[in-house]
């Protein structure tokens, strides 16, 4: 296992990075990107078996992660990028013409580590269970993860590929959910309630854990290791974990204001000065 | 005397079934799903040879295309079946983002194109599919005329890097091509040569083309048919080279005129040689119930639509 100070210490520089870049083009999604930085972090340093320097879309191999909840793309950025997948000095390009780091992730204009277009919600499940598919007719023993929104689970595809995914045992992929409880609106149980999301997915089939912090590092860490016991029992696996929207900000938790608004100039100060610079700003 | 003749009326989607079994034949890497639609898109054959690559997904076709953009990413050719409607208008937005967007190895195979579905009606009969995937960026548009092109075409597209939208049909239809066809993506077919009048049609239409050619010669109209199987890209050069012959042109599809190939020709002949030009095809309307010949008639799609369009379009000049 990586060293656990060392993956908190980058978490504080994703965040760092987060409010950066939305705040340099007034624009992105702040809140979101924040709750999930502990699982981007611990997923792209500790738990993928990857290859950040020689890219290739087919990753064979390799573990795949896709991101279904492509919004929260400054935290994927970030991570990728300190990962070694591009520079870091690229996520100053973020939501500007000609950029590689468009706003929402693309395959288009060829950044590294990313394997599909996300940004319209509730796609990325049947992906993710395509590509799973994919590795077993080729004998591929690596894993298939995905991180979506809960407000995305609103989405009928979502259900859908949850249906094929029990019915027809991929059971070599780990879906996570980012159980923030807010989404644009408001809170998901005002706007469009998932009721009982455990029962839901047990009732379809799946093998379904929880992480009851997905702001703690460690946490995290056991949480998806556990999730990975389960792989290659018939069963596919869906964590819900419970994260906090706005994380590592004071002003931005609690509320669902900050899901797609940047901060201004007093507020991304405020912000850093509660997020150590560790690693050097891009 | 039509210069074509054919000894049996074939399916276009019994083609698709064939040259799918074939083409999974020669390469291990093509996969196909169907929503619960495997014998009507004539796919029982791959599914019955290879259970290991066809995956039935279930009347949830948004699902089947992100699985199929999924599966292209290890290398895999995934196809993909369901009717025309089910392939375009329901899973729009999935293709465009998980399949074009993303510039994904999937070909979305679509039968029971247009009217002559049938007796199902409108819901089912769609009209407006070429013009949605045309539209879509980084899409290849592909309209076959019989057994033996949709054969051919199958597995042309299985070679061809990139997405691709392959629409055929339900009803039996002359099988006029050769067998042995080579299938050159984005090439016009000049199936009879002419002087008078130019008659560029699609799918089900060329059969009627060729008939409504046949006729016109009985009249002293000599008109040059293409067989227009790929509508983007559209072979520029070919119609071009018809147009500066003949100065006059008549598009005929079993699709609604917006956004169908009588618009992309419109379109090239508009900023490369302004040309007469008469549309054969649904006018801005929904289909209904009926049998495939009654609704060809009713909708204005049949040889003798294409032939008055030509005498039309000839005076136009």
């Amino acid at each position: 296992m990586a060293n656990i100070s060392e993956l908190k210490k980058l978490s504080s520089q994703v965040r760092r990075d987060i409010v950066r870049m939305v705040h340099a083009v007034n624009s992105g999604h702040p809140g979101g990107s924040l709750g999930c930085v502990e699982f981007f972090v611990a997923l792209y340093n500790d738990i993928l078996k990857h290859n950040p320097k020689n890219f290739t879309m087919d990753g064979k191999g390799e573990d795949l992660f896709f991101l279904s909840n492509g919004h929260i793309s400054p935290v994927y950025y970030s991570v990728l990028s300190r990962a070694g997948y591009f520079p870091v000095s690229e996520l100053k390009t973020f939501r500007k013409l000609n950029t590689r780091l468009q706003g929402h992730p693309t395959t288009h204009e060829n950044l590294p580590g990313v394997r599909i277009a996300s940004g319209s919600l509730g796609q990325g499940m049947s992906v993710a269970v395509g590509a799973a598919l994919s590795k077993k007719l080729n004998k591929d023993n690596s894993v298939v993860y995905s991180l979506h929104g809960d407000g995305e689970l609103q989405e009928g595809q979502i259900w859908e590929a949850a249906l094929y995914a029990a019915a027809n045992k991929i059971d070599n992929y780990i879906a996570t959910v980012d159980y923030n409880g807010r989404q644009i609106d408001g809170d998901v149980d005002n706007v469009l309630s998932l009721g009982n999301l455990k029962a839901k997915f047990e009732a379809f089939g799946w093998t379904t854990l929880e992480i009851a912090n997905g702001n703690d590092m460690e946490q995290v860490i056991s949480g998806i290791k556990n999730a990975q016991t389960y792989l290659g029992k018939g069963k596919p696996v869906i964590i819900l974990m419970r994260t906090e929207m706005g994380y590592g900000v004071d002003y931005m938790m609690g509320t669902h204001k900050w899901h797609g608004k940047a901060p201004n100039d007093d507020q991304l100060k405020a912000a850093l000065g509660q997020l150590e610079e560790t690693l050097g700003d891009y | 005397m039509t210069k074509y003749s054919f000894t049996e009326k074939k399916d276009t989607r019994s083609g698709f079934g064939a040259g799918l079994l074939e083409i999974g034949k020669q390469d291990a890497n093509v996969v196909a799903l169907c929503a619960d639609l495997t014998e009507s898109l004539k796919m029982d054959a791959f599914a019955k040879e290879f259970p290991d690559r066809f995956f039935q997904v279930g009347i949830a076709e948004a699902n089947m295309i992100g699985m199929a953009a999924g599966l292209t990413i290890g290398g895999k050719i995934p196809f993909t079946g369901t009717f025309a409607n089910f392939s375009t208008g329901r899973v729009y937005d999935q293709i465009r983002q998980s399949v074009a967007y993303s510039d994904k190895n999937v070909k979305i195979c679509a039968s029971h194109a247009g009217l002559t579905l049938g007796e199902d009606g409108a819901t089912h009969q769609i009209l407006e599919d070429i013009g949605l995937m045309k539209m879509l960026p980084n899409m290849t548009v592909i309209n076959t005329c019989d057994f033996n092109q949709t054969k051919a075409a199958t597995i042309a597209v299985a070679k061809h890097h990139g997405p691709v939208y392959l629409r055929f049909g339900r009803p039996a239809v002359p099988n006029f091509t050769a067998p042995d066809q080579k299938f050159e993506i984005g090439k016009a077919v000049v199936l009879t040569e002419g002087k008078d009048v130019t008659i560029i049609a699609t799918g089900h239409l060329v059969w009627k083309a060729i008939e409504a050619e046949a006729k016109l010669a009985e009249a002293g109209i000599s008109a040059e048919v293409i067989n227009i199987h790929t509508i983007k890209p559209l072979d520029e050069e070919a119609i071009l080279k018809s147009i500066a012959k003949t100065k006059c042109v008549v598009t005929a599809e079993e699709h609604q005129m917006n956004g169908g190939l009588g618009d992309s020709v419109a379109q090239l002949l508009s900023r490369k040689s302004p040309t007469p030009q008469e549309f054969v095809a649904v006018n801005d309307s929904f289909g209904e119930s009926g049998t495939p010949d009654e609704l060809m008639k009713k909708y204005g799609l049949e040889t003798d639509n294409i032939i008055e369009a030509a005498k039309k379009v000839i005076k136009r000049k």
